[in-house]
């Protein structure tokens, strides 16, 4: 088994062991969710061990038989995006177990497991090169999800729940008929195959079938990341799912979008991605400043962070479609940045929640003298996330801009006035939570981040500083595969 | 003339890459006040009181580290870079944590870790008994850290993380005492100013990087010659935008008065004597640009003339001991930036040293009144204070020639030699305006100085008021020698010892061919100066010093119309509110509205899109205006969108 299959493999089998076993006491399901979660993020680190840098191409191959007469396999692979990603998914979801130890314990056994599944299934998603597979766990991740959203959330769970499920499997529904057209024209679902094809001339889409095809799914993967105008479901499933819940959200499943847009989109349809490419960049800006001026105005501090999720995702997106060395890499750092710093932020978020049942900006005031170390990390991560440099933020946004600054002058300008409202909306939220005066009882006896929640804090808050100051490793792990995909999405153009 | 036989001749500096000597450890000198900070930060509860002792430590590290710095630079004049590690480095984005170390940025650190090692001393006894004592010096230590980067960076991008960390550690001592609703607000509104400059200075390096592709300084000023001159005008235009608000010039100069909310050392340090003449450093720094584009050079000194003008006489009629000196820092500052409009480079360097000495002497003699008044502001109950309080008087008193601009005080020789140059380089308007806030100047510190310290006691009864500890009376006896002798020392004349040491970092202003506005010399200027500046506190003397003030407010000899709308600041602030955070706050309102009525409504499939209707209909009767208002956002975005996409120039690529 390679190191892939072992980092799929892991949860899952740590789900099983969970279901299977008989009535443990909760003690026991936590230790072993951690366990379990733990040795996940061990295997992928052998996974980064294995990686050879120096090669830009999907690598690590691991297949296994799976339906042979339509094509369809077990296919793993990883290049340096896949990588990160993974990476990211191994980190957080430790993170979030560990977070959820007092919040949650209303049948914690299924808690635990549906997130081993989800981790699973977004591992897949990242690793697969099967379109079949991966269409299925894209739309599979919604399952986990939406439990977790339906069952451990907040009181207008429901109906945010079936929202979420519905909006995004919509959005699925058009690629999986993408995901068929490619397969009856190719007899195969494998990734690679069919890129190659296209790559080098011999397998051609018109400019009409490209169109169709990235239109189908550009929808899939804009509901996901969600890209203005349908971001909507977001803001509702962030505030009513619970803490884990909106950490794996915003870290993690909003990512998958980015990743579709840039592994599938972009190489397997050059021609309609150069064509379409100036509308993204358009609506990316729009995304970002219309994020942001709505999180103005959020009078619930995580709706409030769920809305900046859209206007930082603009961002990425932006990066991405610029379609250069500079702005695409660092779209993939921002990628992994914006889930440090957003699954931070729930994170606080959810610690407060914990101690005053109330996400209500308007509730809070003057904290910072009653919880100086809670106030001190909720400005760092604030500060990250309005991308000041020497934090994380800071290294993907600037590039990202700078390159799209080369693509679409109006856009760059436009999108960095994004910067300042990123920081009129966190600054204002900190004010209003954390400075004045300490008025109210409920504020003069919150209590500060314990020693289990500084914990889950620490390893965040020195990746934020960490990347901030030394990006070097992560650029220099997806520069070679962004390179790659630009280098297809080129190299087909020049073919017509 | 002098000048010209000066100018004519500027050495260039040798470019030596260095890793060892004194140089090759600068990198210390910012690195020991980061790990002050970290320190103090992570051990302030058992630190304590001692966290004073850390602080005070790292800062003397740095200064004594700075001297030997400026030793070696001076010894053997030229231009060092010390080479470090990557910090970004994507496609032909290539940046380093590399320094530059040259006459320019051997003044600066002087300045910086100098007075900045005064205002930690004169903390000790200031902050003495505050609660979040240790905290402070934290936070000191950041500030010192954050502008020893802006002033090593060798590149752009370096600068600009010292640029912003300076914003941040203004933004956590400007809010220090964060339990004040309006002190939290400056805090804010000082980051988010500042950060509407950084979206220029953002955009510049967008601009320079797409043109010259490198944003390492040296290299940008090697290449400035090859820029069309409609690059080089925007390009400064940009800078300049940066540059405004981190130093408070018009537009952007708004939240320095309201930055007065920090504790007073603060002001000393980071909002007169440092961090708001980050913006001067920046456009001396490019200066070597700036010349490819007089236009925009003009610019920047209408923006100075302006500016030091507008300050100098909103601070007529300010009744606050700090607010006075904080309009005072933006009239100043505007003096630099005239310096740096009509080619007089150097001259605003040697403004921004003295006005550092004079300016922080004031700040921290405000601060020893404040100490010893019970934290009274208000002028008004001030008065009498020169016997009680010795020390403090004198040095004010050197203070306030020294800004006012009597020789040979150090604000005489600095102020001048850049209004000179003013006339000298063709620039007669911005002349005049600069005499005529000379003259303003001169008046508004005499009434500050009459009403602190002359006259009878004023106070409230209650407060004994009583010199200041030794800690805080040793930086205002430095730096009233300073202040004192300054001018004298560094640059009696025109071409004195500071103009031609930093004749190599200066841009070349011989090929801009400058005319002289008239025939006077600098023989005529002086004396006109002399009596501009006599003028001004002689007023001053005749309306405050021979009066009876203990009426307060009521015998506030300037008065009407004109004096009324100068103390409420020329309605600036109000009209920015009404424009910014109403207009704001409305869109932001209507947005959001659209968001859940529109956007959700509409994707959310017909069943809703048909009760959005409902309720668009509805609102249609009840709330034209939002509705319009809403369709007009909806209408904007798509205009935005497809304004992005049309002039989008998607080529796959690589960005060099």
């Amino acid at each position: 088994m390679g190191p892939i299959t072992l980092t799929v493999v892991t949860p899952l089998v740590g789900a099983l062991l969970l279901a299977l076993a008989p009535r443990s006491r909760d003690r026991d399901v936590r230790a072993v969710g951690l366990a379990v979660s733990l040795a996940t993020f061990a295997a992928s680190l052998w996974l980064l061990a294995s990686f050879d840098r120096t090669q830009p191409d999907l690598q690590l191959v691991e297949s296994f038989t799976w339906i042979p007469t339509i094509g369809a396999r077990f296919a793993f692979a990883v290049d340096g995006v896949s990588l990160v990603l993974i990476l990211l998914t191994t980190f957080l979801v430790p993170l979030v177990l560990v977070a959820s130890w007092r919040s949650v314990d209303d049948r914690l056994v299924g808690y635990t497991a549906a997130f081993l599944v989800l981790e699973a299934a977004v591992i897949g998603v990242f690793a697969t090169t099967d379109l079949l597979l991966f269409y299925i766990l894209f739309e599979f991740t919604l399952v986990p999800m939406y439990l977790i959203i339906g069952i451990w959330g907040g009181a207008g769970r429901r109906a945010a729940a079936v929202k979420f499920f519905l909006y995004t499997l919509a959005g699925g529904l058009l690629m999986l008929v993408g995901l068929l057209y490619l397969q009856a024209q190719t007899g195969t679902f494998d990734y690679v195959a069919i890129r190659d094809a296209i790559v080098s001339g011999r397998f051609v889409l018109t400019d009409v079938q490209q169109a169709w095809l990235f239109a189908a799914f550009l929808v899939a993967f804009a509901v996901k990341v969600p890209l203005f105008p349908v971001h909507t479901w977001l803001p509702d499933a962030h505030t009513e799912a619970p803490t884990g819940g909106s950490v794996f959200l915003a870290g993690v499943l909003l990512k998958m979008g980015t990743f579709g847009l840039l592994r599938y989109a972009m190489p397997l349809f050059p021609d309609a991605t150069t064509t379409f490419a100036p509308w993204l960049l358009g609506v990316s800006v729009v995304g970002v400043l219309y994020g942001a001026i709505v999180a103005l105005m959020q009078a619930d501090v995580k709706r409030l962070v769920a809305y900046s999720s859209v206007s930082h995702m603009g961002f990425v997106v932006l990066g991405t479609f610029a379609l250069n060395d500079v702005a695409t890499t660092a779209a993939v750092v921002q990628m992994v940045n914006h889930g440090l710093s957003t699954g931070a932020l729930f994170l606080l978020i959810g610690f407060l929640y914990e101690r005053r049942h109330t996400r209500m900006i308007a509730d809070f005031g003057g904290l910072a003298k009653q919880v100086p170390v809670m106030a001190g990390l909720w400005l760092l991560v604030s500060l990250s996330s309005l991308a000041l440099p020497g934090l994380n933020g800071f290294v993907g946004e600037f590039p990202i801009l700078l390159g799209t600054f080369a693509t679409s002058r109006p856009a760059a300008v436009l999108a960095a006035f994004g910067a300042v409202l990123a920081a009129l909306y966190l600054l204002w939220a900190y004010q209003r939570m954390f400075h004045g005066p300490l008025e109210t009882d409920a504020n003069r006896t919150t209590t500060d981040l314990t020693r289990r929640e500084l914990a889950v804090m620490a390893p965040l808050v020195v990746l934020i500083v960490a990347i901030g100051l030394y990006p070097g490793p992560l650029f220099d792990l997806v520069g070679p595969s962004v390179d790659r995909v630009l280098g297809e999405v080129a190299a087909a153009g020049g073919l017509r | 003339m002098l000048l010209a036989a000066a100018a004519g001749a500027t050495p260039a500096n040798d470019i030596l890459t260095v890793t060892d000597g004194v140089v090759g450890l600068a990198w210390l000198i910012p690195t020991v006040p980061a790990l002050g900070f970290v320190a103090v930060l992570v051990a302030r509860r058992w630190l304590a009181a001692r966290a004073a002792y850390l602080g005070v430590a790292a800062a003397a590290v740095a200064f004594v580290l700075s001297v030997a710095v400026a030793v070696e630079v001076i010894g053997t004049p030229a231009t060092y870079v010390r080479e470090l590690p990557r910090w970004i480095d994507v496609g032909g984005l290539t940046v380093g944590f590399d320094l530059l170390v040259d006459q320019l940025t051997v003044v600066m650190l002087l300045v910086v870790t100098g007075v900045g090692l005064l205002v930690h001393l004169y903390s000790v006894g200031y902050m003495l008994g505050d609660s979040r004592f240790a905290r402070f010096f934290a936070y000191l230590n950041l500030f010192l850290a954050s502008m020893l980067i802006l002033v090593l960076g060798s590149n752009l991008l370096t600068l600009f993380l010292g640029w912003e960390l300076v914003g941040l550690s203004s933004y956590l001592l400007i809010g220090f005492w964060f339990e004040k609703r309006a002190y939290a607000t400056a805090a804010k509104k000082a980051f988010i100013t500042n950060r509407v400059g950084d979206v220029a200075f953002m955009v510049a390096m967008f601009l320079a990087f797409a043109s010259l592709g490198t944003l390492d300084l040296l290299a940008i000023i090697d290449a400035a010659p090859t820029l069309s001159s409609g690059v080089t005008f925007t390009l400064v235009l940009l800078l300049l935008g940066g540059a405004a608000a981190k130093s408070a010039q018009i537009p952007l100069y708004v939240w320095l008065p309201d930055a007065m909310a920090g504790p007073t050392p603060v002001s000393a340090l980071i909002h007169a004597a440092t961090m708001v003449t980050a913006g001067v450093y920046l456009t001396v720094r490019l200066s070597p640009v700036l010349v490819g584009s007089v236009d925009a050079m003009t610019i920047i000194a209408w923006i100075g003339a302006a500016t030091a003008l507008l300050a100098a006489l909103i601070a007529v009629r300010q009744d606050d001991i700090k607010k006075v000196l904080a309009y005072s820092t933006v009239s100043q500052l505007g003096y630099m930036f005239i310096g740096v409009g009509v080619g007089a480079f150097r001259e605003g360097i040697f403004h921004l040293v003295t006005h550092a000495f004079f300016k922080g002497l004031l700040f921290l003699a405000a601060g020893s009144v404040m100490h010893a008044l019970a934290n009274e502001t208000d002028l008004w109950r001030m008065g009498g204070l020169r016997r009680a309080m010795p020390v403090t008087f004198a040095t004010s008193t050197i203070a306030w020639l020294a800004i006012s601009g009597v020789p040979p005080f150090a604000g005489f020789f600095s102020k001048d030699q850049i209004l000179t140059e003013a006339y000298l380089h063709g620039y007669g308007g911005v002349y005049l305006v600069g005499l005529v806030g000379a003259v303003i100047t001169a008046f508004y510190m005499t009434r500050w100085y009459v009403m602190v310290f002359l006259g009878p006691a004023r106070h409230r009864p209650g407060v004994h008021p009583h010199e200041s500890p030794t800690s805080m009376t040793i930086p205002l006896v430095v730096l009233g020698l300073l202040s004192a002798v300054g001018g004298l020392v560094l640059n009696p004349v025109h071409s004195g010892p500071l103009y031609r040491f930093l004749a190599p970092i200066s841009g070349d202003i011989t090929a801009i061919g400058y005319e002289p506005v008239g025939p006077l010399g600098e023989a005529q200027l002086i004396p006109i100066s002399i009596v501009a500046v006599t003028i001004g506190i002689a007023l001053a003397w005749r309306l405050y010093a021979r009066r009876d003030l203990s009426g307060g407010r009521l015998v506030e000899p300037v008065r009407g119309p004109v004096a009324e709308l100068l103390e409420r600041r020329l309605l600036v602030d109000e009209v920015y509110e009404a424009v910014f955070v109403t207009f704001g706050t409305r869109l932001a309102r209507a947005l959001t509205w659209v968001d859940r009525r529109l956007v959700d409504g509409a994707v959310m499939g017909s069943g809703a899109l048909s009760v959005a209707t409902g309720r668009l209909a509805r609102r249609a009767q009840t709330g034209m205006v939002r509705t319009y208002v809403a369709v007009m956002v909806v209408v904007v975005a798509l205009l935005l969108a497809a304004a992005v996409a049309l002039t989008a120039d998607v080529t796959v690529g690589l960005v060099r």
